[in-house]
């Protein structure tokens, strides 16, 4: 599985910009899968199997995009000053390296502050494509730009940019290899746009009308050094979550989801997230409301360059996605 | 006179019906959540030269103009009628109003500033203390909007109500190519969007919303573009040009629009990622047809698209604006031929949509 996810990561895409990724998602499903649609805002809606009087329409949810950087000016000697698709920190950019959707590589480095210790704004930063002319500069004004860092295998804990939400479409592409049968009306929803506010998911979720909606999402972990008070961390198995900031997952999708992990001795831990949300928030609100969860998997240092997911953690995902999805759903 | 600008032959101009009918719409007082005013305009403009015309729960000013084609693509071309304003919360006597805004307005730009309230255009001011009696170091503050109050004048108090809008006073003005006046964020795009119904691009179903509450959270393009449920959209709106140079003289890198461009296509804002085949398709026609054009910078501001492109199972959308100078204040100036370079551009780009368009994946 490793292969696939390197892939994945590797490719760029921000929001907005999915086709590559869209591309890769769509080789790997194909022949997997009944019906594949591609909707207004690029989802990609995948639907295996047929509802039985046992099952549900579900909806799957795990987003293309990534967080990256649009250019706003190039200025006459050649630099570069851009904007941010999703949530991008300043903090993160400095002395870091993107790569264009045409090709082009650069880094982005700083102005020089008037106080030593403040962190500069987005306004201050600026891209180095080693152009030295407005005219002579491979990129224009709209073109946009992810992180640059090679997908690195550091014992079992895999690093790399995207892996939010990429490791999610990793998971949902292998549950999709590993299921071998299920009484639901499956849908995988590739979606958009997650990142600037659940836009694929929302329009993704009114055309399929599920009636159980899961989202796979990365989430944050406490098991860093003085980092947030979490209870989820590394290497403890995928997290069933609770709660976000945008959404109090339905309780009878929790303990859908806790019992059956421990029904497959699968490792779990349950989490509540302060700050971010996920496409579950989307679909639990379309038309006349869904109910929805989340399946997590724990990530360090999100929306940084090089983020950190457990490879343990990413097969019991995986185990567990397909153990949800095999069998009928009893909400109670 | 319109602008001097070179267009192909059959594209609507700006002449002077179209400036009288702008300076209508923009001395019309239609503060989110009334727009009483400009409809009543728009409908009066409209209805000899549409199929359809309804107007919605919200107020919204729903028209269609079929096409002879049978499988015309069904194209929705938005405007908001709305403008940022006031709105008097509260009777202190003696004729002085406190008021709240409504929509986003800068603060600073208020004390001095004359108004006309209510149906009845009763005019008042936003007082400013007289500059010799401040304090040292009051006027390195600024005055907050709780602080400042609407005076009509003691003889008026009786005809000025709680919950009356107010505007701007401004009225409009063109200078040659200069277009001067209040709310030309959005009166520019009802105006160009009027003068579509009037001058329809051949081939498609034209589904023209003159929207309601944009200003305060996109409110009338949502349930607008569930009713329509159209195959794309195009928003038309006036956005910032920041264009004037930077005091220390480096170079100015966030103008967001050049007043003198051309009609300003958008690539992405806060609230929508434009599809990348409208912004194309915009580009191109621009281009072949020698239409001024510029290219908005992404980021930050929205449109009518942020609501419309989200609407059921997602509309692809773009935006395109004319380009203005103080925005949101007492008076917004534009040019005629960035007006008429958007008009332009929207008609051609309608004109060329094929199906084919949106077979291509985003």
């Amino acid at each position: 599985m490793k292969d696939l996810i390197r892939k994945l990561v590797e490719t760029v895409g921000p929001s907005g910009y999915e086709t590559a990724v869209r591309e890769v998602v769509r080789t790997e499903i194909e022949g997997l899968v009944d019906e594949i649609k591609v909707d207004s805002l690029g989802n990609l809606i995948a639907r295996k199997g047929q509802r039985s009087p046992d099952g549900m329409r579900v909806m799957l949810s795990g987003h293309m995009d990534e967080i990256g950087l649009m250019v706003t000016h190039v200025d006459e000697k050649g630099f570069v000053r851009f904007t941010t698709i999703g949530g991008v920190s300043p903090a993160t950019c400095i002395g870091g390296r993107v790569k264009f959707l045409n090709g082009t590589a650069g880094l982005i480095y700083m102005e020089r502050l008037e106080s030593g210790d403040r962190l500069p704004s987005i306004e201050q930063l600026y891209i180095d494509v080693g152009a030295s002319s407005r005219d002579a500069c491979p990129v224009k004004v709209g073109d946009v730009a992810a992180f640059d860092r090679p997908f690195l295998d550091l014992n079992g804990r895999l690093v790399s940019k995207a892996m939010d939400d990429r490791i999610a479409v990793a998971v949902m592409i292998q549950a999709l290899r590993e299921c071998q049968s299920s009484p639901h009306e499956l849908y995988f929803v590739f979606s958009t746009q997650e990142e600037v506010g659940l836009r694929g998911a929302t329009t993704a979720a009114f055309g399929v009308d599920p009636e159980l909606a899961l989202a796979v999402d990365v989430t944050r972990t406490g098991d860093t050094p003085k980092g947030v008070k979490m209870e989820v961390s590394l290497g403890k198995g995928p997290a069933i979550k609770v709660r976000d900031s945008g959404m109090l997952a339905d309780p009878r999708v929790v303990r859908w989801m806790v019992e059956t992990a421990e029904r497959n001795g699968i490792p779990y831990q349950l989490e509540v997230l302060e700050g971010g949300t996920t496409d579950a928030r989307a679909m639990q609100l379309t038309r006349a409301g869904v109910p929805a969860g989340c399946l997590s998997i724990p990530t360090r240092y999100i929306h940084s360059p090089s983020e950190m997911v457990d490879y343990d953690d990413v097969r019991q995902s995986v185990r567990l996605l397909v153990e949800l999805i095999s069998h009928p759903v009893s909400l109670g | 006179m319109s602008a001097n600008l070179t267009l192909p032959p059959g594209t609507p101009r700006i002449e002077e019906p179209q400036l009288a009918l702008l300076e209508r719409l923009s001395n019309a007082c239609a503060v989110s959540g009334d727009e009483q005013q400009v409809r009543k305009i728009v409908l009066e403009e409209i209805k000899p030269h549409v199929d359809e015309v309804r107007v919605d729960a919200l107020g919204n000013v729903l028209a269609v103009k079929k096409s002879s084609r049978a499988d015309a693509l069904r194209v929705m071309i938005d405007a908001h009628m709305d403008e940022v304003g006031f709105m008097i919360v509260d009777d202190d006597k003696e004729g002085l109003f406190r008021f709240a805004a409504v929509g986003g307005i800068d603060e600073r730009t208020l004390p001095g500033k004359t108004v006309l309230v209510g149906k009845d255009n009763v005019p008042g001011v936003i007082g400013a203390k007289p500059i010799h009696l401040t304090e040292p170091g009051e006027t390195e503050n600024k005055i907050p909007i709780e602080s400042l109050r609407i005076d009509v004048g003691a003889g008026a108090a009786g005809k000025v109500k709680v919950g009356d809008r107010a505007t701007f006073a401004t009225r409009f003005r063109r200078v040659g190519d200069s277009l001067l006046g209040k709310a030309l964020d959005d009166r520019l795009g009802v105006a160009t969007l009027i003068e579509l119904l009037k001058n329809p691009p051949d081939g498609v179903e034209l589904l023209a919303a003159f929207t309601v509450q944009e200003e305060i959270g996109l409110r009338g393009a949502r349930v607008a573009a569930y009713a329509f449920h159209p195959d794309l959209a195009i928003a038309i709106d006036s956005t910032p040009a920041l264009d004037l140079p930077n005091w220390d003289e480096h170079e100015n890198t966030g103008y967001n629009t050049r007043l003198g461009a051309g009609a300003a296509i958008y690539i992405a804002d806060s609230g929508t990622l434009s599809d990348p085949r409208l912004i194309r398709h915009l580009a191109q026609t621009a281009e072949e047809l020698g239409i001024p054009y510029q290219f908005r910078q992404p980021g930050g501001g929205g449109t009518d698209a942020g609501a419309i492109h989200r609407v059921r199972e997602g509309i692809p959308s773009v935006s395109i604006s004319v380009p203005g100078r103080y925005a949101h204040t007492a008076q917004m100036v534009a040019r005629l031929s960035d007006w008429e370079a958007t008009l332009a551009l929207v008609f051609h780009a309608v004109l060329r949509l094929d199906r084919s368009l949106l077979l291509a994946g985003r």
